[in-house]
This record gives C-alpha cells, sequence and structure tokens, in this order.
C-alpha cells in the first residue's frame, strides 16, 4: 500500500466513525423543532465548549496557520490567535450570555427573532436573511475547498490510473462531495445536537493531531532548538512581516463570533447560564494548545532541511497552503499522516456542520414560519423543512466549490469582515436602551454598501493585502455601522415602552 | 469598585498588553526554540484565561439563569 492510500484509508475509517456517532447521537433526538434547532437547551458546559471551539477553528487553525507564519513570521500567533483568546472570550461573555437569557425566556432560536423583536420590526428578518446568508456561503466553500485542496496535496501520485487528470491525486471535487455527504448525514438525522456531539469528537481529534504533528516534525529536524536554529531569524519577529495598524485593527476581526448565526444557535443550546464558564476559561487555552504547534511548524519551515542533506523540505515556489502538508509527509510515517489528515479535516468539518444546521434553523423560523404564520407547521414539518433547505444548501454550497474555487480563500477575512463590522448593532441591541429601528436600518444598510465598495476597491478579493490607510478593511465598515447606528436612533423616536421593559426590565 | 468597571478595566489593560511593542523587533529565543514574542503571547493567552477565571469568580453577572426562565 503506498503512502497515500494509507492517507485515504485512514480519512475513510474516520469518517465512518463519525456517521457512526451522528447515529448515535440521533438516537437522543427526541423528535421537536426544539430539539432539533437548539437541542431543548439541555446541553453541558464540556459539550458546550467543545462544540463552540470546534466550530469557531476552522481549516484555518491548522492549514491556514502554518502558512500564515511560514509567509508572515510568529507574529501571526499574535494578529490571529492570541487576539482571538482575549475577543471571543469577551464576546460569549458580552453578548453570548446575555442572549442566552433572552433567548431562553422568550423562546428565540435565531438572531432575526431577538432582532425583530428588539427593533419591532416585522420586516428585518427579509433584509437580515440575504445576508448573514450570503456571507455564511464563502465562509462554507472555505471549507470544502480547503478539505479538497489538502487531501489532493497528501495524495499526490498515489492513484496515477484513477485519477490521471490530477497527476494521481484524489480530486478536489471528490472530497468535497464526501465531506459535503458526510456533515448531510449527521445533521440531517440529529441537527444540532448530533453536530455538538461530532464537534466534541472532531474537536479532540484535531487538537491532538495538531500537537502529534508537532512532536514528530520536532524530532525528525533533532528536536526544538536544532529546529529553530535551522529557521529564518526575519520570521522569529513581528517588525517587517506585519504593519503595527493591521496588527492593531486586526482585533475587530474576532468581533465576527458576535454575529455569526451559528455561534448564537450554538449558544442558546446551553442547559444554565453557568454553563458558560468554563467556556470563557478554556476557550484561551484551547486556542494556544491548537495554534502554538501549528505557528511553530511554520516558522521552523522557513529554514528547515531534509534531514542529512542540503534540500529545503519545503522548496521556495510551493504554496504556502501546502507547508503543513510537505512538513508532515516528508517527515512522518504515511499512517501518521493519515492521522494528520484527519484532524485537518476534523477541524474543517466541525465547522461546516454548525453552519448548515443555522442556515436551516434561518430559513425555516425566518422565512417560512414567520411568512406564513406559526399555526400552519406542526414541529414534525418544521424539521423537514430545515432538513429540505440544509440539503439544498449542501448542494449549492458544492456546486459553487466546482465553479469558482481560485479565490476563495482570500474571500475568507471579507465574510469575517462583514459579520465583525455588525457587531455594533448586537451590543447596541443589547446594552442601549435608545437604539431604534430606523438606526439598525440605516447601519445596516449603509454598513453593506461599505462593505461592498471596500470590497470592489480590493479587486473582489483579489488583492489579499488590501488594507484601508494601513488599516484592515473592516475599521471603516465597523466605524460605519457605529455611526450611522448612533447618530440616526439619536434622530428618531425612542422604541416604545413595552419593547423597553421587554428588554431591559426594571428591577 | 463595581465587577462591570472591573471587567471593562480589566479588558482596556489586556488590548494594550496584546499590542506587545516590546518585543516586536527582538529575535532572541526563550528556551533556546521559542521566539520571545511568541513566548509573550503565549502568557498574554494564559494571563487571558486566568483574567476570565477571576470573572467567573468573583464578577459573575447575578440572576441570568433566573432571567432566561431556568428553575
Amino acid at each position: 500500500m503506498n503512502a497515500g492510500t494509507t492517507v485515504v484509508v485512514i480519512v475513510a475509517v474516520y469518517l465512518t466513525l463519525l456517521i457512526g456517532l451522528g447515529v448515535l447521537s440521533s438516537m437522543k433526538f427526541r423528535g421537536g423543532a426544539a430539539d432539533y434547532f437548539v437541542a431543548s437547551r439541555s446541553i453541558g458546559p464540556f459539550i458546550l465548549f467543545m462544540t463552540v471551539f470546534g466550530t469557531t477553528m476552522t481549516a484555518f487553525a491548522m492549514v491556514g496557520s502554518t502558512a500564515e507564519s511560514f509567509e508572515k513570521g510568529v507574529g501571526t500567533y499574535g494578529k490571529l490567535a492570541s487576539a482571538s483568546a482575549l475577543v471571543h472570550s469577551a464576546s460569549f461573555f458580552l453578548i453570548g450570555l446575555r442572549l442566552w437569557a433572552l433567548g431562553k425566556k422568550h423562546g428565540y432560536m435565531t438572531q432575526i427573532e431577538f432582532f425583530r423583536d428588539r427593533f419591532e420590526s416585522r420586516c428585518m428578518g427579509y433584509l437580515l436573511f440575504p445576508i448573514l446568508t450570503g456571507l455564511l456561503i464563502p465562509y462554507l466553500l472555505v471549507g470544502l475547498l480547503g478539505s479538497g485542496s489538502f487531501m489532493a496535496g497528501v495524495t499526490r501520485g498515489a492513484f496515477p490510473e484513477a485519477f490521471a487528470s490530477t497527476g494521481g491525486s484524489v480530486p478536489p471535487w471528490l472530497t468535497s462531495l464526501i465531506i459535503s455527504g458526510v456533515v448531510l448525514s449527521y445533521i440531517f438525522m440529529g441537527g444540532v445536537r448530533s453536530a455538538a456531539w461530532a464537534n466534541t469528537f472532531q474537536t479532540l481529534v484535531f487538537m491532538a493531531m495538531a500537537l502529534l504533528a508537532f512532536v514528530i516534525i520536532s524530532v525528525s529536524l533533532g528536536g526544538f532548538s536544532a529546529a529553530s536554529a535551522m529557521a529564518d531569524p526575519a520570521k522569529a519577529i513581528r517588525v517587517g512581516n506585519i504593519s503595527e495598524l493591521s496588527f492593531f485593527t486586526y482585533l475587530l476581526i474576532p468581533l465576527s463570533v458576535g454575529m455569526f448565526p451559528h455561534l448564537f444557535q450554538n449558544c442558546l443550546t446551553a442547559k444554565s447560564a453557568k454553563n458558560f464558564k468554563f467556556m470563557l476559561i478554556a476557550h484561551p487555552l484551547g486556542i494556544m494548545v491548537t495554534w502554538i504547534p501549528c505557528i511553530l511548524i511554520g516558522f521552523w519551515a522557513t529554514g528547515a532541511l531534509m534531514p542529512g542533506t542540503e534540500d529545503p523540505i519545503v522548496p521556495h515556489s510551493a504554496p504556502a497552503n501546502a507547508v503543513l502538508g510537505l512538513m508532515v509527509g516528508k517527515l512522518a510515517t504515511p499512517i501518521l499522516s493519515g492521522f494528520v489528515a484527519a484532524g485537518v479535516l476534523a477541524a474543517i468539518m466541525s465547522s461546516l456542520d454548525s453552519q448548515f444546521v443555522s442556515l436551516g434553523t434561518m430559513f425555516t423560523r425566518d422565512i417560512v414560519v414567520h411568512s406564513f404564520g406559526k399555526d400552519r407547521f406542526n414541529d414534525t414539518t418544521m424539521v423537514w423543512l430545515a432538513r429540505g433547505f440544509i440539503s439544498f444548501m449542501v448542494l449549492i454550497t458544492f456546486l459553487f466549490s466546482l465553479a469558482e474555487p481560485r479565490q476563495v480563500f482570500t474571500l475568507g477575512v471579507w465574510c469575517f469582515s462583514g459579520y465583525a463590522s455588525l457587531f455594533p448593532l448586537v451590543f447596541a441591541a443589547i446594552y442601549w436602551k435608545r437604539v431604534t429601528k430606523a438606526g439598525a436600518y440605516a447601519a445596516i444598510f449603509s454598513t453593506a454598501v461599505v462593505w461592498f465598495l471596500l470590497f470592489r476597491a480590493s479587486g473582489y478579493g483579489a488583492n489579499g493585502d488590501y488594507l484601508l490607510s494601513g488599516m484592515m478593511p473592516v475599521t471603516g465598515m465597523f466605524a460605519t455601522c457605529i455611526l450611522v447606528l448612533v447618530v440616526v436612533s439619536l434622530m428618531t423616536k425612542s422604541p416604545s415602552n413595552d419593547t423597553l421593559e421587554k428588554f431591559f426590565p426594571s428591577k | 469598585m463595581s465587577n462591570k468597571l472591573l471587567i471593562f478595566l480589566f479588558l482596556i489593560v489586556l488590548l494594550f498588553l496584546h499590542q506587545d511593542f516590546w518585543f516586536k523587533d527582538d529575535p532572541s529565543l526563550v528556551f533556546g526554540f521559542l521566539p520571545v514574542t511568541l513566548a509573550y503571547h503565549m502568557v498574554f493567552t494564559v494571563v487571558a484565561a486566568i483574567g476570565w477565571l477571576m470573572v467567573v469568580k468573583f464578577a459573575w453577572p447575578k440572576g441570568l439563569d433566573e432571567e432566561g426562565g431556568d428553575s
């Protein structure tokens, strides 16, 4: 059996285990919409942490972090990871916890249900649904394409007869199709509960595999010190790699977790407010355990040579996203490469599942049930509506992945920027009594316009290094949202006393 | 000092510490293998977690479960 075949066999066993876990978790499915959409608000602290952590860690946590470290140095950890360690927990505390309480009190299952009530607007969903969904699709594509390109890299030359057109690699479309099918199979059965169980398993897998890759590579390079001694010293510092303003303004990007529809839904699954405590403390540590090994692997790759030779492990012509695959592939045995490949796919799928479930939930609750009336549908029908829409979106995303794969990785940061720039909306909705419906509409419209103008200025994402006066583009969008939200709210009539009493009850 | 003010100050201090003006151009290696700026941000991450532990222990908002309708 050649190396690529070994990897495929290990990945196939892993995917089979995952489907088995999906079947097992679906046995716990209680059959109603509340269970399918928010697991009957019954999730405990450990699974809550694992599912939220697994959802926020995408392919970027392993493949992308190694690539960024290789290209921009170890400052990548401060820019992306420790920034998230700070901002994510703050968002869970300031936003997630409050939305959980409001969701449980008023029966919300989606963000739009909350915003509709808070801003006294029946039509707000028709504006927010396409925006939230539109921003989620490229995010889903990043996952699918990431899985395809990674598997193609680690199986290069393994199947010369079956896949001659791709040089013997498993074609990216086939990996995307299989990953889509596996994710669909377990969320179809048990909804958000299955996603939570699968995420817990997958998060453990990708954290363990990142550590495994780290140990194997460091041993093969002669130990930690020898590996760092070979690395390019210019990549050990931030200066010359990441500018001060972009480093500072990148702190706005992780605020996107406050507006991600799938994370909102994950938070609603908590049984108690106390269940957030473990997540707040463990999330920063989880980020460190996952990212540090990959950041160091990327750093070492800048100068690593094949043991006993003068040949660089990563050729100068190699794309940065191939660095992790090359380091593992050249320094580890095929079996260990297979385990690491399973870890990368675990990181990808642990985000895809929650995202697909949230799309189904939003469509069912915010569009269909809201438009045609709650009494028209029983619980079973709602679950089947969600399943149908999820299946449709899986198909659409898969077809998109075939059509335009070239620039999708650079689109990821634009999706995050879009969600992050709407953070002031949710923050004001929770903490500012004076924010109004007109202010909310004006802020959403103006932020969307600024997002589009900046996106166009970046060549529709083609210029991955596009900055706005040295700052991340999200800064302009975020400032627009705050300014318009505050000015228009102050110029228009306050919300009704009923609404204020509902969301800010007098003690 | 109120809990809300303490949490606000905690976030502002972390925000300042995150910017890492101190080691951004220092190429030295801690323990012979860890770039100092990376080691700094690892410590920063642990400090953030400890800070949240303090929030959880001493400044956890009261009445959220009751507000959410929990028994």
